[in-house]
């Protein structure tokens, strides 16, 4: 075209940013790579291709990992952890640091090397991942060297198992590898069969940085190669970012293993409009919501959610901005969308969107001019309903549903309405209605009047089947760290009483009940289960609790919400009540702990004292255990906000039977949680005595609710319960196990100790900031402010 | 400017006007990626550097401008790029001008001799500029003796303080008013952004600059402290697009003031593109009120045409 001729078409032309450097790097690797194992780059036996979507050009083999290749990297991993800990916070601190820099110095490379294998916009890897990346090495270099003051008591876990996918290869690993070596953990991490290249050119930059060999190691390959590392017996951690299904595969396979698990998995995030936005504003929210790296953005806004009043005026506005996406080659730096990470992806994009359309959604497509390839245009399904499986299932490309609403009640009952919950945005100029909306959307991380912003600072993680566990800020390193004294601890033993025929019974009977809903319950089963003292004797029965007073003590808890809303000053005054109404009758408590345990008087006195103590300490926190403010590069706020998890089972330790209780329900209570609690199935009674100090000391019915009887029985019960938050698991290793698998299906929080016996009288082992964080789910929001 | 149907005003709509949204951050944030998520490269960006030469509204406003000085300047609209650089790129049978003339009253009957037969406008900046606090009869009086003088476009300034004072009635008689007083000349109406304290009050005075029938809504005077900006840019173009959506009028648009380097023009151009499309690439409905703008362009078109660096005295001083 001539200049004259643009001059009228006013056209924008080719902007092409070169391949030329990247394609050199390539070739002096004569387009082959291996792993990077212990330091050194090494020959795997199988290859796979690697290419380009943009064009399906080859751009490389890249070895296809086996289990061996797997288990070299897991040991060198393993012999370099324990010197890479002692390195010390300001010693591994030069290590990120040096990383950081050197990113910055080849980031250009990283960029167009980025989107040649991913596809993504030249602009989105060089003006968003590449710098996020940078940013993150920096903040985590910063964390290392603050570790022993921020996290006293605390150590690296050892050995992360780390799997990432291929929407964001590079920052995927940095989310991953900073925080994990920052902390001193050595980690064996395998990028997204689409797109390894980054990481590889990453494992160059730790030779150049003289990262100690076996610190960082990068395996490649596919499913496979990934399960060897979730699966591998030296693990001690997994960290996995990527679909909801293997997310389930991995919390199955992982289960009872001891090893620590966070999982970053799938969305179907809400992006809410109400009538007071400035529309346009939100518009362009739209844009980096969900045509942000072509849709596949686990947190992207996929669901619009538009109050009614101007529900027309949206859709009319966004329909005119769809228009002007340009979708293209993705190393032009005029365009918008680049490719589809592989034509798997689009066939499974373009399925979901023809079921949408036969099941009734609007499809609105701009007339964009979309290549020949693995390409798809921004979409747009208006009208879908609340059942249909667009509004329901992530789609994971450039592809919006909307929908409408009434009233704020309705934005948020139709914004929970998912089995995920990672993200959500909030467009309102009410700050009123913005602070209404966010602590009440399920969701880890909340963006007010923006969407899609990150940063090392902040925690990203989700709620429900989104995940568990947080990336960034200080909330993220507790991710990669255990206690210190956890190595100290023996192992549960399980000392049943045999019944030795002997009966030592109350003179007049006393019939404990289960306690639901804020009531005395007989069990559903009409059985009763017999309790033995130390010595065999019969001292009394408690009723068998079975699936359906599970289900009655949900219900229960789930209606007690008024508890969650409570202020900390309330709860606290309720915990403080509880205490006091406990050491009024410690005397008797004491005695029944020693009928039950064979434990001497001082020592059934000594654990009541320490359950008041205990219980007085959770009312202090009950008003104390603040969020954050995060520092992120922004104007505005983001809000590390503790939130209640929401409804947590307990299972309860056999050792020490009233006082592990209450070092359980107490951080649950105080954090405004409310428990189903199934006491110690040897020594119950401490338990049924207990409900009656609850109905004592104002604590609302439902909050807190004890079912009797077998534990396993009834913990599978709570994991498997679709409405239960959380489940925590004091006993057996095979009890942890099974919990930890119940609760893959959907994907619950899990909280065990592994088959490890606490000293709960110990205050470093049974209360505390540990206890707290697990009651406890971190929110972020983030809040851009300036008129 | 034929083609485009003036805009006529309209009744003032007081809910409309309280009604403006415009969130700060979020502005800013799409403000910030116009440039990175557009790029015009070679024969491409010639040509967008000549269209932002053909939008200019060659400035002069000093009190020590001469007839002399005017001239000089009326030469430099005539032939803004030098002609050997032109026919290099193709364009020299294009006859290239800048949008306009813009001078002070004093200075109207000269330019338009200057620019006689030239078909190049002079726009005459009124009432009481910059401040806009003379006597209201005599920024009137003004209007007319400089449509009398020749002037086909007039640049009016608001009285900033009917905006900060929330007076949106008075804000829009004295617009009506001035209207009136330009007939068939053009008027532009300065709002003088860098004074009005919030993005939501440039939204405010941008309709009711429209509702009082302004052809034109431009940011500064280029006396202010704080002149153009992306973002304020963002802010009056849309509410121009919800104007026209409503009215069917459409309306220009022009930042003055802080634009004076070729990329600065090129992200200017792209986001009239990409918010409110290609006829809004025209001087008719879009212009930069600028004086050191073209030096730069004409230096990067040097550099397209022969690969070399220019420097700014190989240009015909305007």
């Amino acid at each position: 075209m001539t200049v004259k001729e643009i001059f009228e078409t006013m056209e924008y032309g080719p902007a092409p940013e070169s391949a030329n450097e990247a394609n050199k790097w390539l070739d002096t690797h004569a387009r082959k790579f291996g792993h990077f194992i212990n330091g050194e780059f090494v020959e795997g036996a199988a290859h796979f291709q690697t290419k380009n979507p943009a064009d399906g050009e080859f751009l490389a083999e890249i070895t296809d990992g086996s289990a061996e290749d797997v288990d070299a990297a897991v040991k060198a991993a393993r012999k370099a952890q324990a010197g890479w800990a002692k390195l010390g916070g300001h010693g591994r601190a030069k290590y990120l640091y040096a990383i950081a820099r050197l990113i910055n110095k080849h980031a250009r490379l990283f960029s167009v090397l980025e989107t040649l294998d991913n596809g993504k916009s030249i602009r989105e890897s060089r003006d968003i991942d590449i710098p996020l990346v940078i940013r993150h090495f920096y903040h985590h270099a910063g964390w290392a060297q603050l570790m022993d003051d921020e996290l006293p008591g605390y150590e690296a876990l050892g050995v992360a198992g780390q799997v990432i996918p291929w929407n964001f290869p590079l920052l995927m690993l940095a989310w991953k590898i900073a925080p994990a070596i920052a902390m001193g953990n050595t980690v064996v991490l395998k990028p997204a069969e689409f797109t390894s290249l980054t990481a590889l050119l990453f494992a160059e930059i730790c030779v150049e940085a003289s990262l100690p060999k076996g610190v960082v190691n990068i395996v490649t390959g596919m499913g496979a190669t990934g399960a060897a590392i979730t699966e591998h017996s030296d693990i001690d951690k997994v960290a996995f970012t990527g679909s909801t299904e293997v997310g389930r595969i991995i919390r199955n396979a992982t289960a009872g293993s001891g090893k620590k698990l966070t999982l970053e998995l799938g969305g179907k995030s809400p992006f809410i409009v109400f009538d007071d936005a400035d529309i346009d504003s939100a518009i362009e929210g739209v844009v980096d919501a969900i045509w942000f790296n072509q849709g596949q953005v686990c947190c992207a806004g996929s669901r619009l959610l538009m109050q009614e009043s101007i529900a027309d005026e949206m859709l009319a506005k966004l329909k005119v901005r769809m228009a002007k996406l340009r979708v293209g080659n993705p190393l032009d730096k005029c365009v918008d969308m680049g490719a589809i990470v592989d034509d798997t992806q689009l066939n499974t994009i373009r399925s979901l969107v023809a079921k949408a359309v036969s099941e009734g959604a609007t499809l609105i497509q701009p007339e964009t001019s979309v290549p020949n390839g693995c390409y798809y245009p921004p979409t747009l399904l208006a009208n879908v309903d609340t059942a249909a499986s667009a509004m329901q299932e992530e789609i994971f490309g450039p592809v919006l549903v909307s929908t409408t609403f009434r009233t704020p009640a309705e934005a948020i009952a139709l914004a929970n309405n998912t089995k995920y919950g990672l993200a959500a945005s909030i467009w309102t100029e009410n700050i009123n209605l913005a602070y209404e909306i966010a602590p009440k959307v399920k969701a880890g991380v909340v963006w007010i009047n923006c969407t899609n912003q990150f940063d090392a600072a902040a925690g990203f993680g989700g709620y429900r089947e989104s995940g568990f566990g947080r990336e960034g800020g200080k909330e993220g390193l507790f991710e990669y760290v255990k206690p210190t004294f956890l190595k100290g601890l023996k192992p549960f033993v399980n000392k049943h009483p045999l019944a030795s025929g002997e009966v030592a019974m109350e003179t007049i009977d006393r019939t404990p009940k289960m306690y639901v809903g804020g009531k005395q319950a007989r069990p559903d089963s009409g059985y009763a289960t017999p309790v033995l003292s130390s010595k065999g004797a019969l001292i009394g029965h408690v009723g068998t609790g079975s699936r359906k007073d599970i289900r009655n003590a949900v219900e229960a808890a789930a209606g007690a919400s008024g508890w969650s809303g409570a202020s900390g000053h309330n709860r606290a005054q309720v915990l403080y009540f509880i205490a006091e109404n406990l050491s009024a009758r410690a005397g008797e408590f004491a005695d029944r702990i020693s009928l039950m345990t064979g434990a001497s008087k001082g020592k059934a006195s000594a654990e009541v004292d320490a359950s008041v103590a205990r219980l007085f300490s959770y009312a202090a926190w009950a008003d104390k255990f603040d969020g954050a403010v995060h520092s992120v590069p922004m104007r505005g706020v983001a809000m590390a906000m503790h939130e209640p998890v929401g409804l947590i089972g307990i299972i309860c330790p056999d050792e020490a039977p009233l006082l592990g209780m209450i070092s359980l329900i107490g951080p649950a209570m105080a954090m405004g949680n409310r428990c189903v609690v199934v006491p110690s199935e040897n020594h119950p009674l401490s338990a049924t005595d207990f409900y009656q100090v609850l109905d004592t000391s104002d604590m609302p019915g439902g909050a807190v609710n004890i079912v009797t009887g077998s534990q396993d029985e009834l913990a599978k019960t709570l994991a498997g319960h679709y409405a239960i938050d959380s489940v925590w698991h004091f006993g057996s290793e095979a009890g942890a196990k099974l919990v930890e698998a119940a609760s893959a299906d959907n994907l619950k929080r899990t909280w065990t100790s592994n088959g490890l016996d606490r000293d709960w009288y110990d205050n470093k082992q049974g209360e505390g900031r540990e206890f707290l964080r697990h009651a406890t789910e971190v929110k972020n929001i983030w809040t851009p402010y300036g008129e | 400017m034929s083609t485009i149907k003036r805009n006529p005003g309209m009744e003032l709509d007081l809910d409309w006007v309280l009604g403006q949204k415009a969130n700060r951050s979020a502005i800013e944030r799409r403000a910030a990626t116009i440039g990175t998520r557009r790029s015009v490269k070679k024969e491409w960006q010639a040509a967008w550097l000549l269209k932002a030469v053909s939008c200019i509204d060659l400035t002069t406003l000093s009190g020590d401008d001469t007839r002399a000085r005017v001239r000089r300047l009326c030469a430099k609209a005539r032939q803004p790029v030098r002609q050997d650089i032109l026919e290099a790129l193709g364009m020299g049978d294009v006859r290239l001008t800048t949008g306009a003339i813009c001078v002070y009253h004093e200075m109207i009957e000269t330019a338009v001799e200057a620019l006689d037969g030239s078909g190049i406008p002079v726009a005459a900046v009124s009432t009481g500029f910059p401040a806009g606090l003379s006597p209201f009869h005599l920024r009137i009086r003004e209007i007319e003796e400089s449509v009398k003088a020749g002037a086909k476009e007039i640049d009016i300034v608001i009285s900033r303080r009917h905006v900060l004072e929330g007076n949106w009635q008075a804000l829009y008689d004295e617009t009506c008013e001035m209207r009136a007083a330009c007939g068939d000349a053009h008027m532009k109406a300065i709002l003088a952004t860098g004074e009005l304290g919030s993005l939501r009050n440039v939204a405010r005075a941008s309709m009711v600059a429209m509702m009082g029938g302004a052809d034109f809504i431009k940011t500064s005077t280029g006396k202010e402290s704080v002149n153009a900006t992306l973002p304020v840019s963002l802010v009056m173009i849309r509410s121009l697009r919800d104007y026209g959506d409503k009215t069917g009028y459409q309306i220009g648009y022009k930042p003055a003031g802080g634009v004076s380097k070729a990329k600065d023009s090129l992200n200017y151009l792209m986001l009239m593109n990409e918010e409110l499309g290609r006829e809004w690439l025209e001087p008719e409905l879009f212009r930069f009120g600028a004086s050191s703008l073209l030096g730069d362009i004409e230096r990067q078109l040097e550099h397209f045409v022969t690969g070399r660096y220019s420097a700014s005295f190989r240009h015909a001083m305007g």
